[in-house]
């Protein structure tokens, strides 16, 4: 068996392993990426819309900074996020555009003078400043109050993928193709790379490293419905969750967009409501502004899909013999401006159902879309309780998204975390104690282990078939742990997926070869993927309150007082069938925005105990700064340009926002 | 605001049967009887000692909206475990499914049954190393390619990340785009006659490339770094301007008018 050095091990070629790649190979480490397919196939392709960063250099996106986009973000999360991390990522987020631009993506660019764009159904004109011209241009996305999506038409993610993965190319970053971590090595403490399957051959390999990044995106196939590439599947949370030592952060929190093509599940960009696309049910009626009547369509994801589900309870969705949908108009956006701006979207609608969005409705239905949990990390991108490993990107509960990631925010994150956990690898791989030699026997042991696995399950004479458990598990997730939840039908859930994980056990193979063998790997994976599915369901049955997309109907309201804190899970006894979980809190005495009302969805929460006070004091620093500029306020708040690396402190130009000069040291945390 | 009334009939010459939407009420799609389908697929396994190449017929029967996405995953579900194929987004964007349809490379994700005939034959690209059955290493010739052409902007200096960034024409930002919409899929190299003669033609997918890069002001080469890479029969002069790749881009990239304005300018590079 074959064994492989390097400094940086990364898992996943999408957008945030190939910026952690380019990063550390930068600073002079050797980095190597592991794949399951070549790298610009990567689910990252499938990002239409848009990235968030506050440019500010459309007119509808004037006055925005980072301070806006943090507190959008932060009211996004439903206050489960980080608050520190979502500054870092908010400072840096400019600054990914603005390299991505200088490495050659083709950003959509602003065209000075009048011009004409749908909001809230009505045709107008704006008009774009001179001094933006060719400047990068913004769209109107959920749950922001500035335009700031930054865009490839509707090609973002697939413009930015194909730079950076071209950029890894120049760097000569070699792309291990068709490679997959069954498991990581690791002596209780710290990583010391993964155990790895070729696809083709079958053939076991050890790969070893310094520090080992997961980034394998999110886990949408633990759902029937997705959006998600159907190698979005979670194994990379789950190698993390298999050594007993990690945990995985929030996997409760699942999203599920709005608007995808029914049945298919297949995405239609949050583009088509940001510019200016509605929502319609049987009845032809226009109903978004009926539940949400200030953001209406572009309220955030959680909150219109749930009222899109609650609008086909309520009897108006059309009915197919697919079950229930509601129609997507974007056909007031005009020919033009489909075929230029929502090519995919066009495209897929002809392909797929046979119709063009330029003269007819788009049948849609909410399915889930992002896992906003994953493995959990410090700022760094590293695990608090496995040393040496580390998680970017849709995989990592970092943590900016809370529990409601925002449209735009997660291509964001892909770059913003590439950059900054990249950095921090390299300083990782910089540091001599760090270069601990790794004892082969581990190494050994850990191959063998492996192997014995997969000898046990080519050997089995079950009767359980690995497809049929993987459907079951897929339709339990789409229809007891979705949109709307109650305690006793997760109960249910988990209860039935523990027989499903117990059955998995006995599967009997078909085909038994030792190469490529889609059965075995359907095998191996779906006992892997039943406990990721625990973590999110039995996550979603212990937290008895409704916070961003996590909506429990039986227990309705956000409970500040109870619950505001991230769900960790680890499974520490391997012949467990429930994962064990843990609560972190959130410091509400250290949030520069205190809970409160996030300008749309429900308005009624139980509050924390500390929340008066924490604003009390925020008002009193406001108060004692009368003239200060909003960067010293802010400062003043909560630092944590400390934590960001080097390299990215500082703030951001804007056309209307001059630089400004960098910040003090930090000799205290917090002043306030 | 005005009232929108749905189109009673789209009008894709390419979509056999026009679905009539008569309004809101509509169901998005309509029953129909069910066919039984034939699905050839060409099956040889590389790996596996002893495998030769062969025909295996696989029936299935047809079902609303029914992709050979989902046709093939039913397959190897229910008939077939051993069935090698890819699929990653299955929604056309990612260039992974690739293959032979019917005769014409396609994607096989966003091709939907319903516009074919009963007997459907499938068979991997040509022009890639086969992998197993419908799966071939696209990834490892792309890689290649790009090492080749250097497809990437080489830039003099770092940005300075902090400041505004540099300006673009919008109009050249979206026709740079235009060019950038290739996703790789390989149907150019397979349906390429020069391909086919030449193992190291770069393909249209290479030359696309080059256009792209050409045309991005970021990018510092000029057209003697062009032509330092593609100034060959392997390159840009090897195209016999068949035309396959144009007629199967799975994107409609223009891609006869750029091979043949990038023959133009590095013929002129060359004679310099």
């Amino acid at each position: 068996m074959k064994i492989i050095h390097t400094d940086v091990l990364v898992i996943g070629a999408g957008l945030t392993g190939l910026r952690l790649a380019i990063a550390a190979k930068r600073r002079g480490h050797d980095a190597l990426i592991l794949s399951l397919v070549p790298p610009k196939r990567s689910h990252s392709a499938a990002a239409q819309g848009g990235m968030q960063a506050s440019l500010g250099n459309v007119i509808k996106a004037s006055g925005d900074s980072e301070d806006i986009h943090f507190e959008d973000t932060v009211r996004g999360s439903d206050w489960g996020a980080d608050q520190a991390v979502v500054r870092m990522f908010v400072n840096t987020a400019p600054k990914a555009v603005r390299e991505l631009a200088a490495w050659g993506v083709p950003w959509s660019r602003v065209k000075a003078g009048d011009r004409e764009v749908v909001i809230n159904g009505q045709r107008v004109t704006i008009t774009e400043r001179e001094e933006s011209q060719g400047l990068v241009a913004q769209r109107d996305f959920g749950g922001t109050k500035k335009w700031r999506a930054c865009y490839v038409s509707d090609g973002t993610g697939h413009a930015m993928l194909f730079a950076v993965s071209d950029r890894a190319i120049a760097q000569q970053i070699p792309v291990h193709e068709r490679k997959e971590a069954l498991a990581l090595i690791h002596d209780g403490h710290r990583c010391h790379g993964a155990v790895v399957r070729d696809l083709i051959t079958g053939e076991l390999s050890a790969y070893v490293a310094k520090a080992t990044a997961i980034a394998t995106g999110g886990a949408g196939r633990l759902y029937r419905s997705t959006t998600n590439a159907v190698i979005c599947e979670g194994i990379g949370s789950a190698i993390a969750l298999e050594t007993g030592i990690a945990t995985l952060g929030n996997m409760e929190a699942v999203q599920f967009h709005p608007t995808t093509i029914f049945p298919a599940g297949i995405l239609m960009t949050e583009g088509c409501r940001g510019d200016g696309g509605l929502l319609r049910d049987v009845d032809g009626n226009r109903f978004m502004p009926d539940y949400e009547p200030e953001k209406k369509e572009l309220a955030s994801r959680d909150v219109v899909s749930r009222r899109m589900e609650q609008h086909i309870r309520a009897g108006k969705g059309v009915k197919s013999r697919f079950g229930d949908h509601l129609w997507l108009d974007i056909t007031l956006l005009g020919k033009k401006h489909i075929e230029g701006n929502l090519r995919e979207v066009k495209e897929i609608c002809h392909y797929f159902l046979g119709l063009d969005p330029v003269t007819q409705l788009i049948p849609v239905r909410p399915a889930q879309h992002y896992t906003m949990g994953g493995v959990r990390t410090d700022h760094t991108g590293e695990s608090p309780t496995l040393h040496g490993l580390f998680s970017a990107g849709e995989a990592a509960c970092w943590d900016m998204h809370g529990f409601n990631r925002l449209g735009g925010n997660s291509v964001a994150e892909t770059i913003v975390s590439g950059m900054i956990v990249g950095e921090f690898i390299a300083d990782f791989c910089d540091k001599a104690e760090n270069d601990a030699s790794v004892p082969m026997s581990l190494v050994h042991a850990a191959l063998k282990r492996e192997e014995a696995k997969l000898a046990a399950i080519m050997a089995q004479h079950g009767t359980e078939d690995a497809t049929a458990l993987r459907t079951r598990m897929q339709d339990l997730m789409t229809e007891k742990v979705g949109i709307f939840r109650t305690g006793e039908v997760l109960q249910q859930a988990v209860d039935e997926l523990q027989g499903l994980l117990k059955r998995s056990y006995a599967i009997r193979l078909r085909d038994r070869s030792r190469g490529a063998n889609p059965e075995l790997v359907t095998a191996y994976r779906v006992q892997k993927m039943l406990k990721v599915a625990l973590c999110v369901a039995s996550g979603a049955l212990e937290r008895t309150e409704s916070r961003g997309a996590h909506f429990r109907e039986d227990h309705p309201r956000r409970n500040d007082a109870d619950w505001l804190c991230r769900t960790l899970a680890s499974w520490p006894d391997l012949e467990a069938t429930l994962p064990s979980l843990r609560y972190e809190p959130l410091d509400v005495m250290g949030m520069e925005l205190p809970p409160g009302w996030r300008g749309y969805g429900a308005k009624d929460y139980i509050e924390h105990p500390q929340t008066a006070e924490r604003l009390a004091l925020i008002e009193k620093v406001r108060r004692a700064l009368p003239s200060a500029s909003r960067i010293e306020i802010q400062r003043a708040l909560m630092r944590y340009d400390f934590l960001l690396p080097k390299r990215y402190r500082g703030g951001n130009e804007r056309i209307e926002d001059e630089l400004e000069a960098p910040a003090a040291p930090a000799k205290q945390m917090v002043t306030a | 605001m005005k009232k929108i009334i749905p189109l009673v009939e789209h009008q894709h010459g390419r979509i056999g049967d026009a679905r009539p939407q008569a309004g809101y009420k509509e169901a998005g799609s309509a029953a129909s009887t069910p066919r039984e389908l034939s699905i050839r697929v060409l099956r040889y396994n590389p790996q596996e000692p002893g495998s030769v190449p062969r025909m295996q017929t696989y029936r299935v029967q047809e079902a609303e909206g029914m992709t050979l996405f989902i046709a093939l995953n039913e397959i190897r579900e229910k008939q077939d475990p051993s069935l090698q194929f890819d699929f990653v987004c299955r929604a056309g964007i990612c260039g992974s499914c690739a293959m032979v349809i019917d005769g014409r490379p396609t994607l096989a994700c966003r091709t939907l049954t319903r516009n074919l005939g009963t007997t459907i034959t499938l068979a991997p690209l040509p022009g890639f190393e086969l992998i197993g059955d419908l799966s071939v290493n696209t990834g490892k010739w792309m890689r290649a390619m790009s090492e080749r052409l250097r497809t990437w902007v080489h830039m003099n200096d770092e940005p300075d990340l902090s400041r505004l960034e540099a300006r673009m024409d919008p109009k050249l930002a979206q026709d740079i785009y235009e060019l950038d919409r290739c996703i790789e899929c390989g149907c150019c190299v397979a349906a390429c006659g020069t391909a086919q003669m030449r193992k190291d033609f770069i393909g249209a997918v290479g030359l696309n490339k080059i256009a792209r890069f050409r045309l991005d002001p970021r990018d510092t080469r000029d057209d003697g770094d062009f032509y330092d890479v593609i100034g060959d029969d392997d390159g840009v002069f090897g195209c016999m301007s068949l035309l396959g790749c144009h007629d199967v881009c799975p994107k409609q990239l223009p891609l006869s008018t750029q091979i043949a304005f990038i023959r133009r300018k590095l013929v002129s590079a060359g004679l310099r």
